[in-house]
């Protein structure tokens, strides 16, 4: 996965290296701004079972600000803030992996460097018994649960 | 054998004529009885689902699961350009702008179309509404919903989009959306009862090439579709894993 380019990024930013859960390492750049998640719609995506992207929808396109070509066969890591804890992630693999839904309030950083707040739900792709990978369906979180997730999740690392 | 034919209970009232002109016609095609039977709500068309007297059903998306998974239904096709949106609805002259303004103690008018209520139910998520702090008034048309917030006895009303636009000018001019959903993908579907399945890939080529004869248009038309679509098991399954993302 390639680094996040200073070009994307409007305004100030802050540059940090990033390690995700299997050793891989990426630069991403952040900043303060956030963008609202639009009335009525779902973010839509689907992974392999390794957690690589196969299909996102236009929503997902949109909010993410990266384009479907930049998307698919990326992990869908792409999107971790850093602001996230790993453990919230630990809990949604640890969910999904033993065949349970998992739903959580996620901040998701974008392609420019700004984030956006979703209320996320996970369910594993059972086909004739097998996981085949997941989908994940994001839809618009109230405030209020935004403000308690951003209080809470500093505290968790 | 006469296999059965049922179109979920939310369809339009003004294309009932419709489906029976496509029954009628799938059944000259096929050179085969079907009876089409009609349900006036959802729970008695699960029953008959259950009884195995379904053979052939235009699904809403929220039974899809439940007639795939559970019962063996098989993807036959989907209407082109038709997803099933939903709407949340004030009375125009309500100070009510925004979903986030919206508070608890709330009363909601809705129909028993299961997939329009689940979508509405998220789209008032974002003020912290749900079942347990908003009062849900159940209506038997969209018209009565309409009636509800016409006359002041609730606050919001969920309506299927296409319904909301077959209503008269003059309900439509006192009434305002609040948001409409953009969801694109969770829509109706014709699906294959085991029993019928043999005859799948012949009921699919009939249904593709409606649109290569005039006959066949003209009972598209009747049922408001353009055309129907192809649909893979793989696209229902993957409805079916959207919306257990979205069923509490």
């Amino acid at each position: 996965m390639q680094d996040m380019n200073p070009k994307d990024v409007k305004g100030e930013f802050r540059e940090l290296t990033v390690q995700y859960f299997d050793g891989s390492k990426r630069t991403i750049l952040v900043n303060d701004v956030e963008v609202l998640y639009p009335e009525g719609r779902l973010i839509v995506s689907r992974t392999d079972k390794d957690g690589v992207i196969t299909h996102v929808n236009k929503s997902f396109i949109e909010m993410s600000g990266y384009s479907e070509q930049e998307l698919v066969g990326v992990p869908h890591h792409i999107l971790r803030h850093p602001d996230m804890p790993p453990a919230a992630f630990k809990g949604l693999w640890d969910t999904v992996h033993s065949g349970k839904r998992w739903q959580g309030y996620v901040k998701n950083l974008r392609k420019d460097g700004a984030y956006y707040w979703v209320y996320a739900t996970v369910v594993a792709n059972i086909r004739n018994g097998e996981v085949t990978g997941y989908t994940s369906v994001r839809r618009k979180p109230s405030r209020k649960k935004v403000q308690e997730c951003a209080a809470l999740y500093p505290t968790l690392f | 054998m006469t296999y059965q034919f049922t179109v979920s209970p939310d369809f339009s009232p003004a294309h009932i004529a419709g489906w029976h002109i496509f029954n009628t016609w799938l059944q000259k095609q096929l050179s085969e009885a079907i009876h089409f039977e009609m349900y006036d709500s959802f729970d008695a068309q699960r029953q008959a689902i259950n009884e195995g007297k379904v053979d052939l059903i235009y699904a809403n998306p929220y039974d899809a699961a439940m007639l795939v998974r559970d019962k063996g239904f098989t993807a036959l096709a989907k209407p082109i350009d038709k997803p099933d949106e939903a709407m949340v609805v004030v009375n125009s002259d309500s100070k009510i702008t925004t979903i986030e303004e919206l508070q608890a103690g709330i009363n909601v008018a809705y129909t028993d179309d299961p997939d329009v209520q689940m979508m509405g139910m998220i789209m008032l998520e974002p003020a912290d509404l749900n079942t347990s702090n908003i009062t849900m008034t159940p209506c038997d048309s969209y018209i009565l919903v309409a009636k509800q917030l016409l006359q002041g006895t609730c606050d919001v009303g969920f309506f299927l989009e296409e319904s909301f636009h077959d209503l008269s000018k003059m309900v439509k001019q006192q009434l305002r959306s609040l948001v409409t959903s953009q969801i694109y993908i969770i829509q109706h579907s014709l699906l294959l009862g085991p029993a019928f399945a043999e005859r799948q890939d012949e009921i699919s080529q009939i249904l593709l090439s409606m649109t290569n004869d005039e006959k066949g248009k003209g009972v598209l038309e009747s049922m408001g579709i353009k055309a129907w679509e192809h649909l893979e098991q793989e696209d229902v399954e993957f409805m079916i894993d959207l919306m257990s993302t979205l069923v509490e």
